[in-house]
């Protein structure tokens, strides 16, 4: 089928039908919307938490009518001739800092004493689209930490509701035991009777968390991320294949993750062997050093150069100068 | 006295029953619809002009046509009965007592649109009217104008009452369909249009109790005589529950066109205000819809006689209108607390939102949270135009219209009646105090 022209930010791409305008605002590659619930490898994740807005302003060459209308642009199918604006419409910047805004206002804000600082999705979120202050004064929402088995953390006070981790459990795992309960500012993740989340795949819902809710409890608050330094590895593992990424410390391996890419989402799954049992240097191969290239807390400036490390002979550089 | 279609039986003793409906005239019109084309049956609903009943007033007739007919996925027709809305009670009226309207009509649509099975889904805590739908349904199937080969006429339908879980959320079209399917009522993002991809992923129509209740009349009169009652695009009757401080509360039937002036003081309708009081403002459509003071409601801006239709009550757009909505007409007097009923309303969105989308979760209690504060005299100046803000912040951004049913409340009535939030933040003593003293504030 002929590709279709789409212009964001007066930059003009053709992408084939299909793609979404936040998949194409990604091709271009610069100053593409942020999102908090879209995640690509999963599918029908998107449109919750409306981070993504973006004005369409002509749908199609064929319909030229101006639409001047707000959509979530990644959910929205590009159309030929759409013509899209982001960051040059005050009005979208205006409607995503209103929506940061709203998610901060129930969130605790506990980030010095949060695991994701660092390497959260919302903190990166509010440092770029966000306000200084808060208006707001009413008291926040506050839940009781749940217990979801030996491995994961679910701290419901700092969620989202970006729907991730749902997905993950449907489509990664091999049965879902939570989702969510409630509805309105009550709703929550949960398992709504006290339930272990236990299956081989179930450690990814840390991964895809943008926030704080979900984290390792083999790893939380042994480090603050940006003090290790993370390195492409594999191992053997039938389970998953074993290409992950491994933080280390002092040639200790404190926590492993999945490869992520650019765009913060995780390129392929690992099992929880390889996450939380694997913890030793002679489990795993290490290759090169893990680069984070997308905004974010870890790579703002902080680590121009690594401090050679005896065990991992390699050439490491994080940040790009 | 004007013209009634749907309550035009409403005093005949026994209508509920199917042996009384019929004797009144009922399921005539399915005879001459199996007589016609399904296409030929859209085509006369169509020249109708008759509008959707439950609110947003699009088209009947055009949303018929928009359903995928080149599939061979089945089709669905769904009747949304989930009425939740303040202020709206009409469907339940008109299902409670003449339950066979709904279901003829149900029966025509689905001719209509080629479905071979339809639901109603009613609103869960409607029970005693679920009880009513399910007797008359099986009486109709004893009477053979439901299940195989209706009359002769080799069309088969089933039909079924589907309860709902008690949850506002889900009168939203796309919720209604997620919770039908047994899913949690979150709204699906569109497009795709529930008239592509409806319910269990098959092109699904969706429309109002009202609506589908005013086709069977349209079949057996035309569309044309239809659409010459009321005024101009707004064609027939509607169904208005009027409540607050009139005199005659209840659910009447009036041709559109009628003015408002007429509706709220005529001894035949709302009948006035009681005590000899003055009438302070209005809500028209169902909480969700802008509220209008006395001058703006019964006059419009340009100094028309404002009248009970979809364009009348929309002139001036959101400044100085509002919309007919779902009929669900609130009146208020001089002595009602508009800060008070704003936050009530406001309490309602919040408890209602679903949770999906980030600005109405969080936005909906947070404008409940200051309304309520304004309210008990712990207000700020500063509180008002964050509240207008964090409307605008809500409306248009969200995934339903549940976020601009919460905005656009809070919106009008500080737009009409900013005085009013003043005059509580600088005395709150004055208006709070009160209501301290009221029944109303044993609810806190």
């Amino acid at each position: 089928m002929d590709k279709l022209k789409i212009t964001i930010d007066n930059r003009t791409i053709e992408v084939p039908p299909g793609t979404t305008i936040l998949q194409a605002a990604r091709m271009i590659g610069e100053n593409y919307p942020p999102a908090m619930c879209y995640y690509t490898p999963l599918k029908e994740t998107g449109g919750k938490c409306r981070v993504c807005l973006v004005k369409v302003t002509q749908s199609s060459e064929a319909n030229p009518r101006p639409m001047p209308k707000l959509v979530a642009s990644c959910l929205t199918k590009v159309e030929n001739g759409m013509v899209v604006e982001n960051e040059t419409s005050t009005e979208v910047l205006e409607a995503r800092k209103g929506v940061v805004e709203f998610l901060l206002i129930n969130h605790p804000l506990d980030c010095p004493i949060c695991d994701q600082a660092g390497e959260c999705d919302l903190q990166n979120l509010s440092y770029k689209h966000g306000t200084e202050a808060t208006r707001y004064e009413e008291g926040r929402r506050e839940f009781e930490k749940i217990d979801i088995g030996d491995n994961i953390q679910l701290h419901m006070t700092r969620c989202i509701l970006c729907y991730r981790c749902v997905y993950t459990a449907d489509q990664i795992t091999n049965s879902r035991v939570h989702g969510v309960l409630n509805r309105g500012d009550a709703a929550e993740i949960g398992t709504y009777i006290k339930n272990a989340i236990n299956n081989d795949f179930s450690g990814n819902v840390i991964d895809v968390c943008p926030v704080g809710a979900l984290t390792d409890k083999k790893y939380r608050f042994s480090q603050r991320v940006w003090f290790s330094k993370p390195f492409y590895a594999h191992r053997n593992c039938d389970k998953c294949g074993g290409e992950a990424v491994v933080w280390i410390k002092n040639n200790d391996i404190i926590r492993v993750t999945s490869r992520k890419d650019k765009f913060g989402e995780v390129i392929k799954f690992i099992c929880n062997e390889c996450r939380f049992d694997h913890k030793n240097m002679n489990d795993w191969s290490i290759e090169n050093v893990y680069e984070l290239d997308n905004d974010s807390v870890i790579n703002a400036n902080k680590y121009k150069h690594v401090e050679e490390s005896p065990a991992v002979n390699v050439d490491a550089k994080f940040v790009s100068e | 006295m004007s013209k009634k279609i749907l309550l035009q039986h409403i005093n005949v003793p026994g209508i509920n029953t199917l042996e009384t409906y019929v004797s009144h005239g009922g399921y005539q019109s399915l005879k001459k619809a199996f007589s016609m084309t399904p296409d030929e049956v859209t085509e006369e609903v169509k020249k109708s002009g008759l509008r959707g009943r439950g609110g947003a007033g699009f088209p009947t007739g055009m949303k018929w046509s928009f359903l995928d007919k080149k599939t061979d996925k089945p089709r669905y027709l769904v009747c949304n009965a989930d009425e939740s809305e303040p202020g709206t009670f009409k469907d339940r009226y008109l299902m409670q007592n003449i339950p066979h309207a709904l279901i003829e009509g149900m029966i025509v649509s689905s001719y209509a649109l080629g479905a071979k099975t339809s639901y109603i889904y009613v609103r869960g805590e409607m029970m005693h009217v679920i009880r009513i739908l399910e007797a008359a349904i099986k009486d109709a199937y004893r009477a053979g104008y439901l299940g195989n080969n209706i009359l002769g006429s080799n069309y088969s339908l089933d039909l079924f009452v589907h309860p709902g879980g008690g949850a506002y959320i889900c009168g939203e079209e796309t919720a209604l369909l997620e919770s039908l399917e047994g899913n949690r009522g979150n709204p699906r993002n569109k497009p795709p249009f529930p008239a592509v991809w409806g319910l269990y992923g098959c092109p699904t129509v969706v429309n109002n109790v009202e609506t589908i209740s005013d086709v069977p009349w349209i079949i057996n009169n035309g569309g044309d005589a239809y659409a010459s009652i009321g005024i101009g695009k707004s064609t027939g009757t509607k169904l208005i529950s009027a409540c607050g401080n009139i005199n005659r509360p209840g659910v009447y039937e009036i041709e559109l066109g009628l003015s408002v002036e007429e509706f709220i003081y005529s001894d035949q309708y709302c009948g006035g205000i009681p005590n000899g009081k003055k009438l302070k403002a209005v809500v028209a459509g169902g909480s969700s819809v802008p509220i209008l003071p006395a001058d703006l409601i019964l006059k419009t801006a340009n100094g028309d006689p404002r009248l009970m239709s979809y364009e009348s009550l929309s002139d001036g757009g959101f400044v100085s209108g509002t919309m007919l909505g779902s009929g669900g007409f609130i009146v208020y007097d001089e002595d009602q607390c508009i800060v008070r009923n704003l936050w009530n309303f406001s309490r309602f969105y919040h408890h209602e939102s679903c949770g999906q989308c980030s600005p109405c979760r969080e936005g909906t209690g947070w404008m409940e949270k200051v309304l309520h504060r304004i309210e008990n005299g712990h207000g700020k100046m500063s509180d008002i135009d964050l509240l207008v803000d964090v409307a605008k912040k809500i409306e248009g951004k969200t995934i339903c219209p549940l976020g601009e049913a919460a905005a656009w409340p809070v919106a009008s009535a500080i737009r009409h009646f900013r005085a009013e939030f003043e005059e509580h933040i600088k005395n709150p003593d004055s208006c709070c105090k009160k209501h301290l003293h009221s029944e109303h504030a044993l609810i806190h």
